[in-house]
């Protein structure tokens, strides 16, 4: 199975939904807070970006990739600043992978790459010819949820669930990779998903239980 | 996010080609594609160099240890004879970071690494790192975390790497391939003190690509290992750390190799602290009497004074679950 996305049916990189070339949260502040008011750089498709971003944003420059995405074939042509993360949210419409800080420190994002659990925010999509990429939407088979998905529902893993997409896809990558001896090894190798909720004790044992049942 | 343009490098004559022409390398990429984020990196073209041959873990014919520079950090945990012959290294990588990170991170990013310096990542901060002559927010500001060794009046910030602490213990030399051939440079001459040049911080000429590190044999039996003291217990970077390696024969050190992180602006060996213990017999006494001299020639900030003792008590505890006592 093939699809090919045609490169008009791609969002501009300016877009209000293309945060890779947005201003970051500081940024904006310092620069709405240099000048007083909101018109320090100017205002392209609903986003402020700052000055020497305006001048770039010309023509950056995109490159075409192909990469499976949960046994999918898909060419698609991106601006090189696009993260995995944003590819897959924003463009493939997967929007199970969260973003949590985008800047590698919480986990929310993780998928699998070539079977290793990695952060999809720090990931350039343009670095992924001919990759294999799972993400949460593509561990279920057909109807039947992932052991670890089940787990997390049998042991109530989780209060808003915004974590947990990428703590089960880390949760998957943590039990494949042998991590699981007691709870204390589990905490240790889940350290990169942070949970707000705090519902790690659930979290843990719902790991500890599938891998169990392995 | 900059805009910029990539190539991929399908060998190491394209990879220094487009290096030597002010190309960006790129490998994990997880330092560097946050810093681009975040605007404190604005490369205009990266070179990615994931395809080239530089990942091999090799064991050299004296005994000691080549690691290819893009062996991720994960695989160089996990080696076997890394495991076997310098737990130090090991154990460093897998205090680092998350498992995520692990998996993207490469050995040779790893000592590439730039500063956690809130300043030097906020782009509306004084930082003489990222902007020369711009001044230095951190040496007055909110400097915790900030070196105590090492520092210049311009610039106070920490080397972040774990992996480096060890090889600056294990004094390992970094392979390094240019436009003008190969040369090897001592791991402690690799990362430069910030003096009045803080933005320099590797001795790298242009186009200069790390391709592997190697540790060099050591005495054998050779007992090692890392502790790693953080405001939490796990994904979090040093306050203090200290990495051992002692070679102990008939009851006597003959050998030890010890530094420490989180204290310096790059990884800080520790001389005084290895000639106390060489040609002594482990001891309590002598582990806090060489690990009081961790901290020699200590400077430290308004908010991290705390580090010149708990970087002693990180020595002296390390010392002890790597020496024992008898």
């Amino acid at each position: 199975m093939s699809t090919e996305l045609p490169q008009s049916s791609v969002p501009p990189p300016t877009g209000v939904d293309e945060p890779s070339s947005a201003p970051t949260r500081r940024t904006f502040i310092a620069t709405t807070t240099a000048v007083g008011a909101v018109v320090a750089g100017g205002v392209i498709g609903g986003t402020l970006l700052v000055d020497d971003e305006v001048a770039a944003a010309g023509a950056p420059p995109e490159s075409r990739v192909s990469l499976t995405v949960n046994g999918t074939r898909r060419t698609v042509t991106v601006d090189n600043r696009t993260s995995l993360l944003d590819l897959l949210r924003e463009q493939f419409g997967l929007t199970g992978s969260k973003k949590g800080c985008n800047a590698g420190a919480c986990g929310a994002c993780t998928v699998f790459v070539d079977g290793r659990r990695v952060n999809s925010c720090l990931t350039l999509a343009v670095r992924l010819e001919g990759a294999e990429v799972t993400t949460i939407e593509g561990l279920a088979e057909g109807d039947e949820l992932h052991p670890l998905q089940q787990a997390f529902v049998d042991e109530d893993a989780f209060q808003c669930g915004y974590c947990t997409p990428g703590q089960i896809m880390s949760g998957v990558g943590c039990i494949q990779e042998g991590h699981t001896g007691s709870p204390e090894e589990i905490r240790e190798w889940m350290s990169g998903n942070i949970c707000r909720c705090g519902c790690y004790v659930k979290i843990v044992r719902a790991v500890e239980q599938t891998a169990a049942r392995k | 996010m900059h805009p910029f343009s990539l190539t991929k490098a399908a060998n190491t004559r394209e990879a220094l080609n487009a290096g030597r022409k002010g190309g960006r390398y790129i490998a994990g990429g997880t330092t560097l594609v946050d810093l681009m984020r975040e605007t404190v990196e604005r490369p205009e073209t990266l070179v990615d160099i994931s395809d080239l041959p530089l990942r091999e873990v090799s064991v050299t014919e004296r005994g000691g240890l080549r690691i290819g520079a893009l062996v991720s950090m994960a695989e160089s945990a996990a080696h076997p004879k890394v495991r076997s012959l310098f737990p130090v290294v090991s154990e460093a990588l897998e205090l680092s970071a998350s498992a995520q990170l692990r998996n993207m991170a490469t050995i040779g990013g790893n000592i590439m690494q730039r500063t956690r310096c809130t300043y030097f990542r906020d782009v509306t901060a004084d930082c003489n790192k990222r902007e020369p002559g711009s001044g230095c927010a951190a040496l007055h500001g909110f400097n915790r975390m900030h070196a105590i060794l090492g520092a210049s009046d311009v610039c106070v910030a920490t080397h972040p790497s774990d992996v480096a602490v060890a090889f600056a213990a294990l004094e390992a030399t970094v392979h390094l391939l240019g436009p003008d051939g190969e040369r090897t440079v001592p791991f402690a001459d690799f990362l430069l003190r910030p003096g009045n040049t803080p933005n320099r911080e590797q001795a790298l000429r242009k186009g200069e690509l790390i391709t592997a590190v190697e540790i060099p044999a050591l005495p054998r039996p050779l007992k090692s290992g890392y502790l790693k003291v953080r405001d939490r217990q796990s994904y979090e970077f040093a306050l203090t750390s200290a990495a051992v390696a002692l070679h102990i024969r008939s009851g006597v050190i003959r050998e030890a190799k010890v530094a420490a992180g989180g204290v310096g602006t790059v990884p800080w060996k520790l001389p005084a602290v290895e000639k106390h213990l060489v040609g002594e017999r482990p001891s309590e006494s002598l582990w806090a009497a060489a690990a009081e001299r961790a901290a020699d020639g200590a400077r430290p900030l308004d908010h991290n004074r705390f580090k010149v003792a708990l970087l002693k008590r990180t020595v002296e505890r390390q010392l002890r679950i790597v020496g024992g006592t008898k």
